[in-house]
């Protein structure tokens, strides 16, 4: 043998495992499950091809429109998390004292496993847990709110959760853009006069662009394949008002063994999704000069 | 110093001291109010868990603890089996981490120090797993782990995740540093590229190890989804999972509930606290 065939061999033997495991687990699901979307299957018996029988049953189906409505809605926590992240970076981007200690409370909900925080935010909602009591105490409501029960308002305190527990990683991601902001800059433009509001506005956020950009389309995919809050907080409920789409297809696919219409569900957000990544690359690109 | 300066200088030297506390003031303000709302529901928890006596939910909401002890996290371990979740925790979270760092490295090195056909395809593809909807993968994962029979094991929960784009680049990264001549003496040497690999690279690259080791850990730990889908026995549950099946079967039980909470949480908290530069010093390089 060769030493460049020798050589050959043993590159591809060291990646051996990686590219067994991403095509197992990685390219696979894709394949296969975008053939499922076209077929009746349920673990047991053999697939049945039955064209575009799925997706009709899809679109007839009320619970899956409501369903794609609130992963639609969930987008709002997008601008939300964002600018409370970049306020929150331009906070804790200094070097005053404890400003440690105010990183880490704000990360603590990103390293804690969001079975717990559904737990902890159960107790939170209740009707007479601690954020009603707070908000009777300030005199800022009268009557207990059915945070989790009422079916009007379920899906925005599910949400409030995702911002809640997202906050702090996108609060390191922009501190880490912050942090490659050059300083003399700023120092430039105070000798200018700019004053803090000014320097933020036409320096930080330009600057800043590339990691906005970055953010908004990485919690813009969270969000619109948000569904593990719901699975452990509401579990789609009350009255199926906070189904969203993957939660549905959650449902059908793990719970009741209808692949096809799972798979079918989640190859419509998949669609959904890339639109999504290309019209922020396509609109939100810093103009190149 | 102030007082010898001319009078004028002097009051706007003070001025000044006195707008930049005023801001620090509002400054500090600002973060504790937001730092109350990352931390307090967590706060309730621990002080729900640890009072013995008096009503649960309370009008203004509790900031302390009432009759102190350890009664409620003792009625967990007599309620559930958290041994067992413990286990299964540890045991799900170290043959991740191993095989993580096994894969990522392996693959990682030939993409970073080898020349051969085919290379640019394989890295293609990794990138390419980074951009696919990885999210909705866990549908036809739960297919193939139970078409290979490893529905309700350790394997199923832990096999699907080990290889990553985010590992394999974080540690070609790292060997792309190792300098050329030691692979060149080791090559001279007679060293196989296993044995180049085994001794020079991986003691060469232990902070990339390190890091990838923490972040590893962190997401195994506190993985739910997959385990809660893969896993169908209790006595095999995790802890991310154990915790739910104890706040559905003894939801009356407030406070056992939240010491299982805070039982869950407080090992990987404890990591975190001490490894915390490895989170919060915002992954440079990833972001550019």
């Amino acid at each position: 043998m060769s030493a460049s065939k020798k050589n050959t061999l043993q590159a591809w033997l060291f990646l051996t495992p990686a590219l067994l495991l991403l095509m197992a687990f990685s390219f696979w699901p894709v394949g296969f499950g975008s053939y499922l979307a076209f077929t009746q299957y349920n673990l047991i018996d053999a697939p049945v091809w039955v064209g575009l029988d799925n997706f009709r049953e899809l679109f007839e189906d009320e619970l899956f429109i409501s369903a794609l409505q609130n992963s639609a809605l969930y987008l709002l926590v997008v601008p939300a998390i964002q600018v409370l992240a970049i306020l929150l970076a331009v906070l804790v981007n200094n070097q005053l004292p404890g400003i440690k200690f105010y990183r880490a409370a704000y990360y603590l909900p990103v390293v804690t496993t969001v079975s717990v925080i559904g737990v902890i935010w159960n107790f939170m909602y209740t009707d007479d847990g601690a954020l009603n009591a707070v908000l009777r105490w300030l005199h800022v409501i009268n009557e207990p709110i059915g945070w989790l029960s009422d079916d009007r308002i379920a899906l925005f305190s599910v949400m409030f959760v995702t911002i809640w527990r997202g906050l702090g990683w996108y609060m390191v991601l922009y501190l880490a853009g912050l942090q490659s902001v050059p300083q003399d800059v700023y120092e430039a433009a105070v000798l200018d006069g700019a004053n803090a509001w000014q320097r933020f506005w036409k320096i930080t956020v330009p600057l800043l662009m590339p990691t906005i950009l970055l953010c908004s389309v990485m919690s813009m995919l969270a969000a619109v394949k948000c569904f593990e809050e719901v699975q452990i907080m509401t579990k789609g409920g009350p009255m199926q008002s906070t189904y969203t789409a993957l939660f549905y297809a959650y449902e059908f696919g793990i719970k009741s063994l209808n692949f096809g219409r799972a798979l079918a569900a989640s190859l419509v957000m998949s669609v959904f999704c890339v639109a999504l990544a290309w019209l922020n690359f396509r609109y939100l690109q810093p103009r190149k000069k | 110093m102030e007082k010898t300066l001319p009078m004028p200088l002097a009051a706007t030297a003070k001025k000044i001291n006195m707008n930049k506390l005023a801001k620090h003031t509002l400054h500090y303000l600002v973060l504790t109010l937001l730092a109350v709302i990352t931390v307090y529901p967590f706060w309730w928890t621990l002080v729900t868990a640890l009072s013995t006596s008096g009503d649960v939910f309370t009008y203004p909401p509790r900031m302390w603890p009432e009759n102190p002890g350890l009664d409620n996290f003792i009625e967990v371990f007599k309620t559930i089996d958290v041994i067992a979740f413990y286990k299964n925790s540890i045991i799900i979270s170290v043959l991740t981490v191993a095989g993580t760092l096994l894969v990522c490295s392996m693959a990682a090195y030939p993409l970073a120090r080898m020349q051969f056909p085919g290379r640019n395809i394989v890295f293609g593809a990794i990138l390419a797993t980074m951009i696919l909807p990885s999210e909705v993968n866990f549908l036809v994962n739960f297919i193939t782990v139970s078409k290979l029979g490893m529905g309700d094991t350790y394997t199923g929960v832990v096999l699907p995740g080990l290889a990553g784009a985010v590992g394999i680049f974080l540690m070609k990264q790292a060997f792309e540093a190792v300098p050329n001549d030691l692979v060149d003496a080791a090559r001279v040497d007679g060293a196989t590229e296993w044995q180049i690999f085994w001794h020079i690279m991986l003691p060469l690259a232990r902070p990339a190890l390190a890091a990838l080791t923490i972040l590893t850990l962190v997401a195994a730990w506190n993985q739910y989804i997959w385990p809660s889908i893969v896993m169908a026995s209790p006595d095999k549950f995790p802890l991310s999972v154990g915790v739910l099946y104890l706040s559905g079967a003894f939801s009356f039980k407030i406070r056992v509930v939240a010491a299982g909470a805070v039982l869950t949480v407080l090992p990987i908290l404890m990591v975190f606290l001490f490894t915390q530069r490895y989170f919060l010093r915002g992954f440079d390089g990833a972001v550019k």
